[in-house]
């Protein structure tokens, strides 16, 4: 048995993830009111990109353990964010923005077609770069899983008796930090108020004045950075990437989403909150019941919180969304 | 013919046979084939998704055997044409590629699947339609209790799980074990209960098994659970598609037990897992740098072919051909009866992974090798030939 704060230390680094993938959700779901899809998939998209940008520079996991300096790391984590940012931003434009006034099923119809788009495309290897016999990455990524070469130094620091992974602080911190940008942003500039305004009511907010096109975009762009960013921080948790079409990319996807659902969607502090709840509630099953029933605890919570409170924790407590 | 009419037929046939024709019952396969052009054979495999190197390494150990018998003039002076069908691993998708090689390709042969679950899938087919089917790697015992028209090249999950056991006892000396297996799939649980078992009669002690499903990427919960009862090995028969992250995870929690796997192990992933696997072993078919003819001739033509190393899936797969080939040969027709009659008479056939004589259950009973993970290779450590 592992103690409480043991369970809650775990809990709370994998629900950092969680939180990172369902602020993507609740940003576009407050915005436009439709639930994107294919967001699980820009953040497998961000956990492969990272692995090739990280490829690329040179830093393969088949040739020692040495850690690269620090701004290399930096690197592959801007170049996943950017990477992801394009997508989402290519995803809203030709896919979303022609459908914006089509009624909602067609939208969501479109979502898992591109979902499906992406996991397909993802296992395509049209340009393939060895060492050594080897395969060291390839564009896109090809069907066979990978390893992902060490960025940071991983160690085990115990404190108080409760035992952490540096990687588990990292993912920590950076999910914070990112948090707190975002919830900056929308409420203390320019962008912040329009995005508000937006989904209020997007079309008052455009004879307003506010480029509605332009704040959605922007929107999208958000989301699916932070999804490159929670995927590059996934990869330095579990180095081991499973294929695009792997179910187990879906099922992260779907626990962010109900991250999203049980903190009150279109709530940021909500689908930070309900990260961090799915994630302690999941460690919690984990290691007092059996980690057969993983996915089982948290869908349990998602029937509950939609039977008890069907807009989520925090889903009344603001008024004003997004 | 379709299978509804088969299905017709064979009611009729058995209704015949009772009444006294002296004639034999015919199976659904007796007629199919044409007696002139080329002889399909079909390969069904997962050449893409999570197990994909499985899919691809066999394909191309069978591509190596058909363009050798090929270049050899062929069976009985036809040309054999190999059609190859993806099914991503699932076994919806096996299924269809199965009935699309027996309907419309026409196949006189299958092989195929690595993963015992997708055989199971395939294999039902196949014996219902009466093509022939080999299994280059499916380990599972039930995979050839389908019906006559399956056979495989390889030993069975409770015969690997039993050489791992000898292993770990006569070699490493370690006398208490953990085992982690994948609960998810027919082949892991197999192994398990075959290391177990065999384990145990040996005087050994199994302190936890912890089990995991198909799709999980962490696994600390079981591994603590693993490193609080103290045992000296653990014991990890699952698909490399986990084994990296669990190499990696028990690293990272400070557990420094040598980790014992089967062959579900034989990837290049495996290679680049950093130093975390180092020291550990595997149970396999074969290893490439074994100093016996046919795998040195193998290797060999492998590397020019492909430019790459044959894993013991392309070895696997190579075999497989090899069998069917010879059995082509040996049978008076290509129809599904003789052909699979001629398959379970396959005796001494001289396998890269050994020698292959199929027993009464059409299971093969063969040598295996231990392999050893070291700076990221796999170095061939030992092998155990069958025990009488």
């Amino acid at each position: 048995m592992t103690s409480f704060f043991q369970i809650i230390a775990d809990g709370i680094s994998i629900g950092a993830l969680y939180a990172l993938v369902a602020l993507g959700y609740t940003l576009v779901y407050g915005i436009l009111q439709f639930i994107n899809f294919a967001h699980s998939d820009v953040f497998a998209l961000g956990a492969w990109a990272s692995l090739t940008a990280a490829a690329m520079l040179g830093l393969s996991s088949a040739f020692g353990a040495q850690v690269p300096p620090f701004y290399l790391t930096l690197l592959v984590l801007l170049a996943a964010m950017v990477v992801c940012g394009a997508f989402g931003y290519a995803i809203e434009r030709l896919a979303y923005r022609p459908l914006r006034n089509a009624p909602r099923l067609n939208v969501l119809i479109t979502a898992i077609g591109v979902s499906l788009l992406l996991q397909n495309i993802g296992q395509l290897e049209i340009f393939r770069a060895k060492n050594q016999g080897m395969t060291v990455y390839s564009i896109p990524f090809g069907p066979f899983p990978r390893v992902m070469p060490p960025m940071i130094v991983n160690e085990s620091i115990t404190f108080l008796g409760v035992t952490f992974n540096t990687v588990d602080l990292i993912i920590l911190a950076v999910a914070m930090v990112i948090m707190i940008g975002i919830e900056w942003m929308i409420f203390h500039t320019k962008i912040g108020l329009a995005m508000r305004a937006v989904s209020f009511n997007h079309r008052t907010a455009a004879l307003m004045g506010v480029n509605v096109d332009r704040v959605v975009s922007f929107t999208f762009v958000t989301g699916a950075v932070l999804a490159g960013a929670a995927g590059f921080l996934y990869c330095l948790k579990y180095p081991q990437l499973r294929q695009t079409a792997d179910t187990m990319w879906v099922l992260f996807g779907l626990k962010g989403f109900v991250a999203a659902v049980v903190g009150g969607i279109g709530n940021i502090r909500g689908a930070m909150l309900g990260g961090l709840c799915i994630g302690l509630i999941e460690f919690l099953g984990v290691s007092t019941i059996s980690s057969d029933y993983r996915d089982v605890y948290v869908f349990s919570i998602l029937i509950v919180v939609l039977l008890v409170r069907p807009n989520g924790i925090l889903g009344k407590a603001v008024v004003e969304k997004v | 013919m379709s299978p509804r009419h088969l299905a017709l037929l064979l009611p009729l046939a058995l209704f015949s046979a009772v009444i006294g024709c002296k004639k034999d019952p015919q199976a659904g396969g007796a007629g199919r084939d044409t007696g002139t052009g080329d002889i399909v054979i079909g390969h069904y495999a997962s050449m893409t998704g999570s197990e994909a190197t499985f899919g691809q390494s066999t394909d191309n150990g069978i591509k190596l055997a058909v363009k050798e018998i090929n270049e050899k003039g062929g069976i009985k002076g036809r040309k054999v044409k190999l059609q190859t069908e993806d099914d991503a691993g699932k076994q919806a998708d096996a299924v269809n590629a199965v009935n699309k090689l027996i309907q419309q390709d026409k196949a006189l042969a299958i092989i195929g699947e690595v993963a015992s679950s997708l055989s199971k899938a395939g294999g039902q087919i196949c014996q219902k339609e009466g093509v022939p089917m080999i299994s280059p790697s499916s380990t599972n015992p039930d995979v050839t209790k389908i019906g006559p028209m399956i056979s495989r090249v390889c030993f069975i999950d409770t015969y690997q799980g039993a050489i791992g056991a000898r292993f770990v006892l006569e070699e490493l000396k370690l006398k208490k074990g953990a085992t982690l297996y994948d609960r998810t799939q027919a082949y892991s649980s197999g192994l398990n209960e075959g290391f177990v078992d065999a384990f145990k009669k040996r005087g050994g002690e199994i302190v936890t098994q912890q089990a995991f499903s198909g799709g999980d990427t962490s696994f600390s919960a079981q591994l603590k659970e693993i490193a609080a009862a103290k045992p000296d090995f653990i014991y990890v028969p699952a698909y490399y598609s986990a084994i990296v992250n669990i190499g990696l995870e028990a690293q990272t929690l400070g557990i420094k037990l040598p980790m014992i796997g089967g062959d579900g192990w034989v990837s290049d992933v495996l290679k680049s897992s950093r130093d975390s696997l180092n020291g550990s072993y595997f149970t396999d078919h074969y290893s490439k740098e074994e100093k016996r003819p046919e795998v040195e001739n193998f290797v060999a033509k492998y590397k020019k072919e492909f430019g790459s190393e044959p894993d013991s899936m392309a070895a696997l797969g190579y075999d497989a051909a090899g069998v069917l080939f010879a059995a082509m040969a040996k049978a008076p027709t290509l129809n599904g009866d003789d052909l699979a009659k001629a398959i379970a008479d396959t005796k001494d056939f001289a396998g890269v992974t050994g020698k292959i004589t199929l027993n009464a259950n059409r299971d093969v009973e063969k040598r295996a090798v231990v392999q050893k993970m070291q700076n990221g290779d796999f170095v061939f450590f030992k092998a155990y030939e069958v025990e009488k």
